[in-house]
């Protein structure tokens, strides 16, 4: 497959890419550091529903990290990452739809509600 | 010990490929490709699967903020991040140990194994805590959800802060602009102060545009929930904020951190695997598949903590 930073064992086997330990650590600290601005953005700094957003970007540059260092995806054949994507595209399709559809009868609810026909059941 | 000499059935006129090899794949790198794809594939429906439990999430979140802000005052943020850092630190040593197998570093191996159990150890001993803590308060799923005690829970809490302006006995009173008899209430930081800002608040609240459930608060519109503390703002604010309606917040946090600690599980019982097997000697630079797969699934548990942590905690 002629992946870059190919390397052999002793015994001549190939053992493909090695991820340096150094490497490892450097990804790890940056999710930790990560993990701490997303804490102080969310607990200290209040900015409504940017919050949310900044939270979700935060999360998505340590998933990144992750699936690229950790799970090995920047030196992997590039299919993996398709079937990762893939994935991931058809759970923003998933929930997309529903948002949208559960958003379309909205109005209905609420006209229901308001039309005092509703029986609360405790 | 990719090299074994035992004479396996079908091989009795001698085969000089390693015992890992399997006959159905030309070379060891064929195979571990086809391997990792494979472990892809199955991490892709670990996705859709969790992918259901986020929809849950989207739509409840998307219609009725409120829950979140009221259910997240009893998550207790600080144990959530000590389990992310937990996580992270356990996904360093599972990498490592990746790294150790190829080079055929066996001891290390092992002992990067076992500190990768320990963390997911350690991840399901804080989660336990909070969970106790949780069902100990009444803070459950569905129907067993039990907003009173909750609320006792609340105002025991409340009564044992002392509040930060108010002198303690004398009811504070605020009106739009949070003073409280001369004095500047503190905007409430984001979980402590949170029983005790419940107060009557006279707040012009713009109601949501998002009509509440059937039994429920008033929904937070964007005006409000930037104008106020977070959580503070009902405009029939009584001493009880909790209501039966949070309670679909809890089974959402159930149902997303119940799967999640299950598939932890069920990671620790593969790295235990993976641990004895390390420690037979199966693992080297010829063959470390195994120590390669089980650290994705590991890292794949990671990942989905890294979205709940935000999303249930922080927000």
């Amino acid at each position: 497959m002629g992946e870059p930073h190919e390397a052999h064992s002793p015994a001549g086997e190939r053992v493909g890419h090695v991820v340096p330990v150094h490497l490892t650590v450097g990804v790890g600290a940056f999710l930790l550091v990560m993990t701490v601005i997303t804490v102080y953005t969310a607990t200290q700094i209040d900015l409504g529903n940017l919050n949310l957003w900044i939270a979700l970007v935060i999360a998505f540059a340590k998933g990144s990290a992750v699936c690229l260092y950790f799970m090995h995806l920047r030196w992997d054949s590039p299919f993996n990452a398709i079937v990762l994507i893939a994935a991931l595209l058809f759970v923003v399709l998933f929930i997309g739809i529903a948002l949208t559809d559960t958003s379309e009868y909205q109005p209905e609810i609420f006209d229901w509600q308001e039309s005092g026909n509703v029986i609360i059941r405790p | 010990m990719s090299q074994v000499s035992v004479k396996q059935p079908g091989h009795e006129q001698g085969d000089d490929h390693p015992a890992h090899l399997a006959h159905h794949f030309d070379s060891s790198g064929q195979q571990f490709s086809s391997g990792k794809l494979g472990m892809w594939l199955f991490l892709a429906t670990e996705v859709l699967f969790f992918g259901g439990l986020f929809v849950f999430y989207s739509v409840w979140r998307a219609h009725h903020p409120e829950i979140f802000h009221l259910g997240a005052t009893q998550l207790d943020w600080k144990m959530g991040a000590l389990n992310t850092a937990v996580l992270i630190v356990s996904s360093i040593t599972m990498a490592t140990g990746v790294t150790m197998a190829q080079l055929g570093r066996r001891k290390a191996l092992q002992i990067c194994l076992a500190l990768t159990f320990l963390g997911g150890a350690g991840f399901m001993t804080v989660k336990y805590f909070e969970y106790s803590a949780k069902i100990q308060h009444g803070a459950v799923w569905g129907r067993a959800f039990d907003a009173d005690k909750i609320n006792d829970h609340i105002r025991h809490e409340a009564e044992g802060k002392p509040h930060e302006t108010a002198v303690e006995g004398e009811a504070v009173e605020m009106d739009g602009a949070a003073h409280a008899g001369g004095q500047m209430v503190s905007v409430a930081s984001r979980r402590d102060d949170f029983a005790l800002e419940y107060q009557d608040i006279q707040l012009e609240v713009t109601r949501s545009a998002v009509q509440p459930a059937a039994r429920g608060p008033a929904g937070l519109s964007e005006t409000a929930a930037v104008q106020a503390p977070r959580g503070v703002v009902y405009a029939d604010a009584d001493t009880d904020p909790m209501t039966k309606d949070v309670a679909t917040f809890f089974s959402i946090y159930f149902c997303l951190t119940g799967l999640h600690g299950i598939h932890v599980l069920a990671g620790m019982a593969l790295i235990a695997w993976l641990f004895f097997r390390a420690r037979a000697g199966h693992f080297g630079p010829g063959y470390f598949t195994p120590v390669d797969l089980g650290g994705l699934y590991w890292h794949l548990v990671d990942l989905i903590w890294i979205f709940l942590f935000p999303l249930l905690y922080l927000i």
